[in-house]
């Protein structure tokens, strides 16, 4: 297949033992869940795939992004999104300047202030362009992490127990919307969470790790 | 794996320049210890500069002095700096004590011994303040406090200054054991809180700490402008005599000061050694000590008596401070007056320009200095972080080495080699000497904060196509903004207290508030020592309050990074 994340016969391991082994092909716009209790790996996978692995880990196999095999690129030219339970929103940059960091460079200045401003309306943040982001709320910031990693048109996207952190009321409400945006773009998606709810909601196929 | 930019060269770099001075240094003692100087003529190898070392009359009690003054200095204040952790560590006593640790650490050493020698000599403050009306004494007594025969005030003057240095290690050091739980669980055993955390949480910050120990035990031993200062004349400390004979025109005298600082060399090896074996014993004692039982009944006063020992050191270095500032305005000021018949601004108008100048030369020095070792060790840090490399213990190891080897040892060795390669003596071999200094301090002061950064937020910059390079500068060097100004702090307040490197390397032609103030010390000037010394401190302690505010400027609108 020429679209989408493909993992072929990924196998990571530390000292000699197994964690995680993986063999699929996640198409645009679909989601792959992989589920286990924390200390299973799981998120090595995600190291794996975004390239940084520590050097303790050994892996094996190929990540292809859309047809390109990015097993070996560097962790910048991979072309992945990655939203981790933290927002991590750069705490010395305004929310605007966040927004910018994810923008792909080039265009007029007055172009690529457009777009951070039709980003912020389109989260439901207009005028909050040079707010500090650590004055915002829970729902507020993972918005902007969102929105964040889609300005920089990544061609698929990584979760790492990406709602954990939120509580209920809101889980759902930002569960939505990144599923929602992440469909709406095509992008394949790659989720490790230990939360079966989380796990449904993707609506995808679920990988459990034991 | 990846194509990662940053060169490789920092680290190798870091310890060429970390290293590469002390082994040379050492090279260049050994040779003239030996008889073997050509710039002077001489061809070894012989034994005659050891037969010369051994015949003045002065060497064991010089030597003798500099073993009890350096163990007993490192031992008095770890005592202090444990006691006072077990005893108060979490209460609002211990936080005001944290508190004072910054200034306390950024007064250099030889203005901290000028103010206790302003404080306690016959005629010094402290007698000042009490007299006539408590002691009757109408003139100074007659009697050999500061520079007396047995080296006790310099013991004092240094365990002022060790105990901060110590106790910041050993909160270093805290925060990695799980000491809070254990001394609760100690706690509920029935043990005082000082007996608990002395049993449970003491042998494992002891592991940590043990490398900057060993570098107080090194330093105290071969310290050289405390020793000038506070320490005895005759004879001097063996440290002190190596300076005086390698700063004899007789370039002959030069083999007598290599064979004296191979003597030097071997006595800190032998009292590292030493302080090993008294670590087994006492380990061996403490462990029977555990095993017995004891709930710790004299905690209390224990407690007390420790805090108030603390509560000293740090009143002797503050209150030395305030001496030298009220020195520096003095207009006519007799015994046993306490203050000043009046203030007046003379001394600085007069001292001002001459202490502009030395000012100058130290900035230059500690900010060039500073600089260079902090690239430096952002090299070192950024390389472990991209290639993923182990911190071991023997990398900590090796980042001490340059402190351990007595400064009175290489720098000798490093001037008489500068000399035979016909070097000139100034300020660049100055630099590079301080850097040695320097390195190893800025390294460890922006080491922790610089591993603690997360990690996800370079995964998630570069997920954002930011290059290696992006990461460090546009995310991870401006959210390390504060630590990496306090670190230059360090570096420059290290710089500034650099007396030895300074005076040797630059053959005295360096002049720095450092060697000046020192200089002073045997003229018994008051009013100019006290503005000498203040301008010393004041250069180590303006570069900390930077550290403090331009981050609190910069980032007042990013709450995220405002610290503590």
């Amino acid at each position: 297949m020429d679209k989408g994340l493909s993992l072929r016969n990924v196998v990571i391991s530390k000292d000699g033992a197994s964690l995680v082994s993986v063999h699929h092909d996640i198409a645009p716009g679909d989601v792959l869940t992989i589920m286990g209790p924390s200390g299973v790996g799981k998120s090595t996978l995600l190291a794996f795939i975004t390239g940084t692995l520590a050097p303790a880990f050994d892996a094996q196999g190929t990540v292809c992004i859309d047809g390109q095999d990015i097993t070996h690129a560097p962790p910048h030219r991979r072309r992945v999104g990655i939203l981790f339970q933290d927002d991590l929103l750069f705490p010395h940059l305004s929310v605007g300047a966040n927004l910018a960091f994810g923008l792909r460079p080039g265009g007029a200045q007055s172009t690529r202030l457009e777009k951070i401003n039709n980003a912020l309306d389109e989260i439901g943040l207009s005028g909050f362009a040079d707010r500090d982001p650590a004055t915002l709320s829970g729902g507020q910031k993972a918005r902007v992490a969102l929105m964040r990693m889609l300005l920089s048109e990544p061609c698929g996207l990584l979760l790492d127990e990406p709602f954990s952190r939120l509580d209920a009321a809101l889980r759902a409400q930002v569960r939505d919307m990144v599923f929602e945006r992440a469909r709406a773009r095509l992008l394949p998606v790659l989720m490790v969470t230990h939360d079966a709810e989380d796990a449904q909601a993707a609506g995808g196929q679920i990988i459990t790790l034991a | 794996m990846n194509s990662r930019r940053l060169p490789p060269a920092l680290p190798v770099l870091t310890l060429l320049a970390m290293l590469g001075p002390v082994v040379a240094g050492l090279w260049g003692t050994l040779l003239p210890a030996f008889g073997h100087l050509p710039a002077a003529g001489l061809t070894g190898p012989s034994l005659d500069p050891f037969v010369e070392l051994f015949d003045w009359a002065g060497l064991p009690r010089a030597a003798m002095l500099s073993v009890t003054t350096g163990l007993g200095a490192t031992a008095v204040s770890l005592l202090i700096v444990t006691l006072i952790t077990a005893g108060w560590s979490g209460t609002r006593a211990f936080r005001l004590l944290e508190r004072m640790l910054s200034p306390l650490l950024s007064v250099p050493h030889a203005a901290a011994a000028f103010g206790l020698a302003f404080l306690i000599a016959p005629s010094g403050w402290l007698a000042r303040l009490v007299s006539p009306d408590l002691t009757g004494w109408e003139r100074p007594l007659d009697l050999l406090i500061v520079q007396d025969t047995w080296g006790l005030t310099m013991t004092a003057g240094l365990i002022a200054k060790e105990v901060p240095f110590l106790l910041l290690i050993t909160l270093a050091a805290l925060g990695q054991t799980d000491a809070s739980r254990s001394l609760a669980i100690a706690q509920a055993l029935g043990y005082g809180r000082l007996t608990g955390w002395l049993k449970t949480v003491f042998p494992r910050v002891y592991a940590q700490i043990r490398p900057p120990i060993y570098v107080v035990l090194a330093y105290s031993m071969s310290v050289v402008d405390v020793a000038v200062i506070l320490g005895p004349n005759t004879p001097p400390t063996l440290s002190v005599q190596i300076v005086k004979l390698m700063s004899d025109p007789d370039l002959a005298m030069r083999l007598e000061g290599a064979a004296g600082a191979l003597l030097q060399l071997s006595l800190v090896i032998g009292a590292l050694v030493v302080w090993r074996l008294g670590e087994v014993a006492i380990g061996a004692l403490g462990r029977r000590w555990i095993a017995a039982g004891h709930r710790g009944r004299l905690d209390p006063v224990i407690r007390q008596t420790a805090l108030g020992l603390g509560m000293i050191s740090a009143l002797t270095i503050f209150l030395g401070i305030a001496v030298l500032a009220i020195w520096s305005f003095a207009g006519y000021w007799g015994f046993p007056d306490a203050f000043p018949d009046q203030l007046t601004f003379r001394n600085w108008l007069r001292h001002g320009p001459g202490t502009l100048e030395a000012l100058g030369e130290t900035a230059l020095i500690a900010v060039t200095v500073s600089l260079v070792a902090l690239i430096l060790t952002i090299g070192c840090l950024e390389a472990e972080y991209r290639y993923g490399l182990p911190v071991t213990q023997r990398g900590i190891w090796l980042l001490y080495l340059p402190l351990l080897v007595p400064q009175t040892a290489f720098l000798p060795g490093l001037q008489t080699l500068m000399l035979q390669v016909g070097a000139n003596e100034g300020r660049l071999p100055v630099m590079l000497a301080h850097l040695v200094f320097v390195l190893p301090y800025v390294f460890l002061s922006l080491a922790d904060p610089f591993r603690a950064w997360d990690v996800r937020m370079g995964t998630v910059a570069a997920a954002l196509r930011a290059s290696p390079n992006g990461v460090l500068w546009r995310v991870r060097l401006p959210m390390l903004l504060g630590p990496i100004l306090t670190a230059l702090a360090v570096g420059m307040a290290v710089s500034v207290g650099q007396y030895l490197a300074t005076l040797l390397i630059g053959g005295g032609r360096v002049e720095t508030l450092t060697t000046e103030a020192v200089a002073l010390s045997s003229g018994g000037d008051r009013r100019a020592i006290g503005v000498y010394g203040l301008m010393q401190t004041g250069a180590a302690l303006v570069p900390f309050t930077l550290a403090l505010l331009i981050p609190a400027l910069v980032w007042r609108n990013r709450r995220g990074l405002w610290r503590g």
